[in-house]
């Protein structure tokens, strides 16, 4: 087996157009995940006992099912219930769905994780429901949500691949695509592997310095 | 006569934490610019009282009065009701708590504390609440740390800015848990002298739930005896600690004294 930098010529530009929609999906992805996931915790800590019951299980269900299986049925199931998906934008929800379940987890450990004395002084200062969460609340658990964030993008980066399986031309599709036809895998793949650690490991670093910087100065209520 | 005007009134007031009973029908009258004390051995209720005061524990049954209108209640068409959101929050203005654990916004500074809450609930602008908030730290020896962090505080100086933020709302009522007893101690004195200060220069109604013996004596106008959800004994610090009538409270101080309670 020998590197053939004619092969990495060919194959270059379709990992280029791979890596935007890698990037595309991974944003559009992880926005989806960040806001569903805000709902579905605001759910899961709803005082009405069902509510909240019924959104933990749904997050319990989708974390504990494969994201590859949650991606065919949103691909190749929901036609037959009438609802057709691109694949991207299947892969999209995909994503975003299932990462819900995850920063939804984020969120409420964030708030939960705010000393019960917080509220109380809140109450005794005689702060409403509004100020307590935007005055008191929030900014002690948003700072501490960041890295767990920051930190889910990345590992949705990674997960995008997965994409490929609903016919999504990401970057592992893109070299494989080219792989199959022309019977040449070591230089599409590895430099897959070298597009992903390119990013993946400047971006982690990023998220440990971002982990540091948010580390809570007291603990201390 | 300001005096005799009865500020709390606590009237056959029962409280559980679903089995166990923390209050057994209560009954208790603070007239304003009273100073209390109240003592006794640990679950005996003194937080819950001072907890149900600051709206952060209802009450089961009976009425609690703060300044002759009903605090858990209200009248609706001459029908007590319980009490909306908004007659709580009407009522919260009376009062003033602070806590064993300080609880102050680690997230804002020493002024911050105290003017955020000026601002928010009472619209002040922040000149004005600023101002006031120096007045407070320089009344409790804390001009200078004005721009601390709490974590950069000892726990005597978080404590005098948390007392600073509770009198920064002007409450007619202030409640104390234990507020010495989170200190190392010898930061002990530095927070009991702001008390001190304010029973002797205020007529604000204090009520001081303390494991402080000499200081009850010296700081309050009468003494509760708390036993098992019940007052068992209340008067003037001297009869209360000189000749204690009840076995209960008999038994509690020679406890104390012995360095047990
Ligand atoms: N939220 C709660 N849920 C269940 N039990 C509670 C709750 N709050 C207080 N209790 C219990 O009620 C009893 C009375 O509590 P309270 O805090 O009023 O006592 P205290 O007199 O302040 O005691 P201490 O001197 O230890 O502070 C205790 O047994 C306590 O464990
Ligand atoms: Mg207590």
């Amino acid at each position: 087996m020998e590197w053939s930098w004619t092969v990495v010529e060919a194959v270059l530009p379709k990992l280029a157009q791979g890596l935007i929609v890698t990037i595309q999906a991974t944003f559009v992805g992880a926005f989806l995940a960040y806001v569903l996931g805000l709902g579905l915790a605001l759910l899961k800590m709803s005082k009405i006992k069902v509510v909240a019951w019924i959104s933990y299980w749904l997050g319990e269900f989708v974390r504990r099912t494969p994201l590859l299986v949650q991606l065919y049925f949103l691909f190749y199931v929901l036609p037959d219930l009438g609802i057709f998906l691109s694949p991207f934008v299947a892969g999209v929800i995909g994503l975003g769905v299932h990462f819900s379940a995850y920063t939804s987890e984020v969120y409420r450990a964030g708030i939960e994780n705010v000393p019960k004395g917080q509220w109380e002084a809140s109450r005794a200062l005689n702060y409403n429901s509004y100020q307590t969460m935007r005055f008191v609340i929030l900014p002690q658990s948003i700072p501490p949500m960041i890295p767990p964030l920051a930190n889910y993008l990345i590992t949705m980066f990674k997960e995008t691949p997965l994409l490929s399986a609903i016919t999504v031309i990401e970057l592992f599709n893109a070299a494989n695509i080219y792989s199959n036809s022309h019977y040449k895998y070591l230089e599409p793949m590895t430099l897959v592997g070298l597009f992903f650690l390119i990013v993946s490991v400047p971006s982690a670093y990023f998220a440990m310095r971002l982990e540091k910087h948010f580390k809570p100065k007291s603990m201390r209520g | 006569m300001a005096s005799v005007e009865k500020i709390i009134e606590f009237r056959d007031v029962s409280k559980s934490f679903g089995e166990l009973q923390v209050l057994r029908n209560l009954d208790l009258h603070v007239n304003a610019g009273e100073k209390l004390a109240l003592i006794g051995p640990s679950g005996s209720g003194k937080t819950t009282i001072l907890r149900i005061l600051m709206t952060l524990e209802d009450i089961d049954t009976g009425h609690v009065l703060i300044d002759q209108d009903y605090l858990w209640h209200q009248q609706v068409e001459g029908k007590l009701q319980p009490a909306s959101d908004k007659h709580l929050h009407k009522m919260r203005e009376n009062v003033g708590m602070v806590f064993q654990q300080f609880n102050l916004f680690p997230h804002l500074t020493a002024i911050g504390n105290i003017q955020q809450p000026q601002m928010l609930v009472q619209g002040k602008d922040k000149a004005d609440a600023q101002a006031k908030g120096m007045d407070l730290l320089k009344m409790v020896g804390l001009e200078e740390k004005r721009d601390h962090y709490p974590h950069q505080l000892s726990g005597g100086q978080q404590q005098r800015v948390a007392i600073a933020r509770a009198l920064a709302l002007e409450p007619k009522i202030m409640l104390f848990d234990e507020v010495t007893s989170a200190l190392d101690p010898e930061l002990v004195d530095e927070v009991l002298n702001v008390l001190r200060m304010l029973a002797s220069d205020t007529d604000t109604t204090m009520l001081t739930v303390t494991h402080e013996m000499n200081f009850a004596r010296e700081f309050a106008d009468r003494v509760l005896f708390f036993d098992k959800g019940q007052i068992v004994e209340a008067g003037e610090p001297k009869e209360i600690f000189s000749r204690p009538q009840e076995p209960r409270t008999q038994d509690f101080l020679k406890k104390y004294i012995a360095g047990i309670a």
